[in-house]
């Protein structure tokens, strides 16, 4: 076990001024790279399209714009404005065309863009119609499959629009023995095969590609190299002139050969880290255990006499305001649901070594001092927390909380390494886990796990059980009994399961039309240089050259499906307060919200002069008839007493038995049929049960559901309770969730607790805090991350108090439920927040 | 059996509240029962004093409070939380009220917790003959005690009870509790001099075993109650102490060698 020093180093100001300057221009979209990908795929046509991918990055590598930006240690950019984002329209490129003229002001992460950029990449968009991975998988897809995705069941539309990323490379690889490596690695198999192998031709040009495509990632630092020192040539100031030739130094040796320093190690893993998210524009390119893979070569420092700590943590500092200054641009839809410029690069401190020993060391506190320092949201940091799990770290990443960055996050290697294993992971690599972009566990460096695959709303089968199958008019998923004739529970539950297992198939079509799209139209050859076992198999990741495939696609809306099923069998089976029609008639008028008087006349007319189409004669009797029936199905009290009956039942996140029940019952929906499906790459799918930001755009596409929620709502986020409807405290809710089944759910559970910082005030209100992480773990938890609140958030607590019904704050001495209060006294609590805490 | 008729035991209480971190250690599982001798003004629960079960109007909304439970009952909510107790070295909290009004009911309910190893706390004023008090202590792993003024007329003035009966049981409990802990809400305007919290820190410094001290600055969290049951605030605008005043009134009653926490 390695010792470990808790304290660590002060941020220096070097931070601050790259941190600073990293707000002074607005996200950019630049066009350099879409540009310098076609004009080299119009010199390729009819080569293998792995060598034209290799030989496209070749020429990005050699003539992107390469940038020092000042005070940086560690360099390499993709863009020249900072925090700003190439295009790849090898993915998509329609949105972006439709959307030129709106995306520098829309609501949800917006990117501005020049009128120069405007026309060059119009010029290169023109080349790519036809010739995306996204129109060939729609080409793929069933029409079935298409209706489905138009009527918002499922969204496929991450990959579906762009790269997969969703991956940690073998970082350890290329620090350890370079890109030249990697080259005489692949020059190696080169040697061993014979042209008359089977595989040869597809396998020699894989060969042939990681080999272009590493010498690029050479050249590319090599150009770095160069300009660090043409700058220092012209510099003034002697330390940075000092700096400026040690970063020329670096990009000479790193990431070409092996690193034999931490510095080195930094700068090498930067590049990698870089060129993944150049060669495609998938995110989520996870660095995962930096601590781990990173130690060696700290080690390294450690040992040697002239050790600086504080610099070693000023460098890991640098490299986290790099995360911060790559972005990612979405269509509008999309951006809505990943919203915050999010590129999801998920770092992960702490848990176990492969054999099983505690793997905390000097860089897990230092990852969490990084964060600390730049309060950023890149990386997306997180922590592994296991029986062994020092205290002491616990207690600093508690710290970390506290500040309301959101991060970290925490996993439980207790849930996590036996889901994996059930997997099929060996069990070293199964406890050498990190998590991939939000929640997503894989072993890194061996897996292609497709983790964000499609979002799947779990709401919308039940409004179609409402409709035997219909949505807008038309017929989308199977025709299930119509509910007049329900006499059961389950009945409606087994109608709503048919829907399940209906639309789960149609959404394993698309992903697999997606999956196929990707192999044949985007190999990444730079990607496989890094991930076992391309180079072996002589395939990329996308054509099944990782040791591990999956697709793992996340169910979201378990508290809205649970509350609705359990009034359902609560108040129309067993209760028999209303019928299920007259429910329909409360969620088709948004709980009487909805219905205009005036409109009952019209209504009226237009039924009789429907039924007269279809031949039935309509006279004043049936016309009393027609209007008494839509009197009362728009009687609006009527349908908001519905409601009322509705909102006092139990509700998921108070640790009551039965409905707890129904909501891990209601999970297995989901989760059950999905496993039983394989992708193209021979691997499995796995449930997620997480919707990033998308429980808000996808809840705007669903109507009224029966627990109460009012139409185009956002729908509950993760495995948390609705919002509001937890009403008993963090621990039960915590209870709550942990009665689902995580380990079911291996591609990841995501549960989300509001605090106020008062709740975490001082070192009881830490120790009670790691208590209450530890209490929801010992229960099997997966994941926990927390909102500490701000001063806005109380803020906008106090108009829109039901969407904070559980949101806890402390009062002098008292913990209490900030809606509750007084405004008068919230108030107090908003001030007090400015002021400081008692 | 005797746990058996400790589980049908009947007592009234108007609130459970899971996961306070503030009032005994660890997290906790706080009980408020129903029904107090004192009538503070400060009183944030006002709800909280009659023994009655009342009608209060909380958001707009007719509430019942009060009711009555048997320990069983209470006991399944307080097993909840089981797991956080062990890994925080919490477990349950009686409040009010005064808990000793129903002192058969406290005894029953914590006798009952003690044999599922949970560790208990009773937040009090001592404000019963100590006869009623006597037989529960056996069962309290900490005593979270409110003394709120040395001048029995002044307390008396505030609260409507002298002080001689709660100092002299504070004085025996004392003797015999594992762990006891003297709490001061401090009330602008009634305690909130130096002078006073000196004399209230220089009795607690006297008591057996006492180490430490709370300060509780006064709150208007129960402003709300008041108007929902009816009632008059009568503590008025009075703001709660500042800061700096609370860290002058620790400094003075840290003189008397007492751990001091402002808050719980």
């Amino acid at each position: 076990m390695s010792k470990y020093t808790v304290e660590t180093p002060k941020k220096t100001d070097r931070i601050d001024r790259l941190k600073e300057a990293l707000f002074k221009s607005r996200p950019q979209i630049e066009a350099d790279r879409a540009v310098l990908l076609t004009q080299s795929y119009m010199e390729t046509e009819g080569e293998p399209m792995v060598i034209r991918r290799a030989k496209a990055f070749k020429n990005i590598c050699e003539n992107l714009p390469v940038v020092i930006r000042d005070d940086e240690l560690i360099v390499g950019s993709s863009t020249v404005a900072s925090k700003s984002c190439q295009v790849f329209p090898e993915f998509s490129f329609d949105w972006m065309e439709k959307e030129f003229d709106t995306i520098a002001n829309r609501s949800a992460d917006p990117f501005y863009i020049s009128e120069d950029t405007k026309k060059a990449l119009r010029e290169v968009f023109k080349y790519w119609k036809g010739r995306t991975t996204s129109e060939l998988a729609t080409s793929y897809m069933t029409k079935d499959t298409i209706t489905a995705i138009e009527h918002n069941i499922f969204t496929p539309g991450n990959y579906f629009y762009n790269g997969v990323g969703h991956v940690t490379v073998h970082y350890d690889k290329v620090l350890k023995m370079g890109y030249n490596g990697i080259i005489a690695e692949a020059k190696a198999e080169l040697d061993s095969i014979k042209v008359s192998d089977a595989d040869y031709v597809t396998k020699s040009a894989l060969l042939e590609a990681v080999i272009i495509s590493c010498n690029a990632a050479i050249t590319y630092a090599n150009r770095y190299s160069k300009l660090a020192l043409e700058m220092a040539g012209k510099e003034r100031n002697l330390q940075r002139k000092e700096e400026l030739l040690k970063i020329a130094e670096n990009c000479s040796k790193v990431p070409a050969n092996g690193a034999t320093n931490f510095y080195e190690a930094c700068q090498s893993f930067w590049f990698v880290q870089l060129l993944l998210q150049t060669e495609s524009n998938g995110h989520s390119i996870s660095p995962g255990r930096f601590d781990q893979y990173m130690y060696p070569y700290y080690k390294m420092d450690k040992n040697s006499p002239d050790f600086n700590r504080d610099f070693a943590q000023e460098l890991i500092d640098c490299l986290w305001i790099k995360f911060n200054d790559i972005s990612k641009v979405r269509d509008d839809a999309s951006a809505q649901g990943f919203a915050g410029y999010g590129t999801f690069q998920n770092l992960i401190a702490g848990g176990q070594t492969p054999c099983g020993l505690d793997a905390t060391n000097d860089l897990s506190f230092m990852t969490i001092a990084a964060t600390m320092h730049v309060l950023l949201p890149q990386p997306s940091f997180s922590v592994r927390v296991w029986n062994k799990t020092p205290h002491e770290f616990l207690v600093k990443a508690a710290e970390l909380t506290r500040t309301g960055v959101g991060l970290p996050a925490y996993y439980n290697d207790e849930v996590i390494i036996p889901a994996l294993l059930s997997r099929g992971l060996t069990i070293e690599d199964a406890r050498d886990y990190n998590i991939i972009g939000c929640v997503e566990p894989q072993k890194s460096g061996k897996t292609w796990g497709w983790h964000d695959a499609a979002f799947f709303n779990m709401c919308r089968p039940l409004e179609l059980v409402f409709s035997s199958g219909m949505d807008n008019g038309k017929q989308i998923s199977v025709k299930t009994q119509n509910i007049e004739d329900m006499t059961t529970f389950d009945e409606f539950y087994d109608a709503y399961k048919e829907h399940m297992n209906y639309m789960i198939a149609l959404m394993v079509n698309a992903n697999n039309a997606i999956d196929v799209a990707h192999a044949e139209r985007c190999p990444l050859p730079f990607l496989a240089s890094m991930l076992d076992d391309c180079i072996k198999r002589g395939k990329t990741a996308e054509q099944g050259g990782a040791v591990y495939n999956f697709t793992g696609p996340q169910g979201f809306g378990i508290a809205n499906m649970a509350d609705s099923l359990f009034a359902i069998r609560k108040l129309v089976f067993e209760d028999k307060e209303f019928t299920l029609s007259e429910l329909r008639d409360a969620l088709e008028t948004n709980f009487g919200k909805d219905t205009v008087k005036a409109n009952t006349a019209d209504l009226v007319a237009k039924i009789a002069t429907e039924l007269r189409a279809t031949g039935v004669t309509v006279g004043e009797k049936e016309i009393a008839q027609i209007t008494k029936t839509v009197v009362s199905r728009t009687d609006a009290n009527k349908n908001a007493a519905i409601r009322e009956k509705i909102l006092a039942q139990s509700k998921f996140g108070n640790d009551e038995t039965e409905i707890d029940a129904l909501a891990r019952d209601v999970a297995y929906t989901y989760t059950r049929p999905l496993e039983q499906y394989r992708n193209p790459r021979g691997g499995q799918f796995q449930a997620g049960l997480y919707p990033v930001s998308a429980n808000v755009p996808l809840g705007a596409q669903t109507g009224a559901t029966p627990d109460g929620r009012y139409a185009y709502t956002p729908v509950a986020d993760g495995v948390s309770p609705s919002a509001g409807r937890d009403v008993h405290g963090p621990t039960a809710a915590a209870n709550s969730v942990s009665k689902l089944d995580h380990g079911i759910a291996s591609n990841g559970t995501l549960f989300n607790m509001k605090f106020h910082p008062s709740a975490l005030e001082g070192t009881s209100g830490i120790e009670s805090f790691i208590s209450l992480i530890r209490g929801y773990f010992d229960q099997k938890g997966s994941h926990v991350q927390f909102n500490v609140v701000s001063r806005e958030t109380l803020l906008d607590a106090q108009k829109n108090p039901e969407k904070y019904q559980s949101l806890v704050v402390r009062v002098a001495g008292y913990s209490a439920l900030f809606t509750t209060l007084s405004k008068s006294l919230q108030d107090d609590i908003i001030n007090r927040t400015e002021q400081g805490t008692f | 059996m005797e746990q058996n008729k400790d589980l049908s035991v009947k007592g009234r209480i108007f609130d459970i509240q899971q996961f306070s971190t503030h009032d005994g250690p660890g997290i906790r599982t706080i009980v408020f029962l129903k029904g107090c001798l004192l009538r503070c003004r400060w009183c944030c629960n006002p709800e909280s004093q009659e023994y009655a079960i009342q009608t209060m109007v909380r958001g707009g909304k007719e509430e019942v409070v009060g009711r009555d439970v048997t320990v069983a009952e209470i006991f399944e909510t307080v097993k909840k939380d089981m797991l956080y107790y062990r890994r925080s070295g919490g477990g349950i909290t009686l409040s009010g009220g005064e808990t000793l009004c129903q002192s058969e009911f406290a005894l029953a309910l914590l006798r009952t917790c003690k044999k599922y190893g949970i560790n208990t706390a009773i937040e009090t004023t001592l404000s019963t003959p100590f006869f009623m008090i006597e037989p529960l202590i056996e069962y309290i792993d900490t005593f979270l005690v409110d003394i709120k003024h040395m001048n029995s007329e002044k307390h008396e003035k505030f609260t409507t009870m002298k002080n001689e009966l709660i100092l002299q049981n504070a004085q025996r409990v004392s003797q015999l509790a594992k762990n006891f802990v003297v709490r001061v809400p401090v009330i602008p305007g009634f305690n909130d001099t130096e002078e006073e919290i000196k004399d209230i820190a220089n009795f607690a410094s006297t008591l057996h075993g006492v180490k430490e001290i709370n300060l509780l600055p006064y709150h208007r969290l129960g402003y709300d109650k008041y108007i929902g049951l009816g009632r008059e605030y009568t503590m008025g605008d009075v703001p709660p102490p500042t800061k700096e005043k609370m860290l002058i009134l620790k400094k003075t009653a840290e003189t008397f060698g007492l751990t001091v926490n402002i808050g719980g």
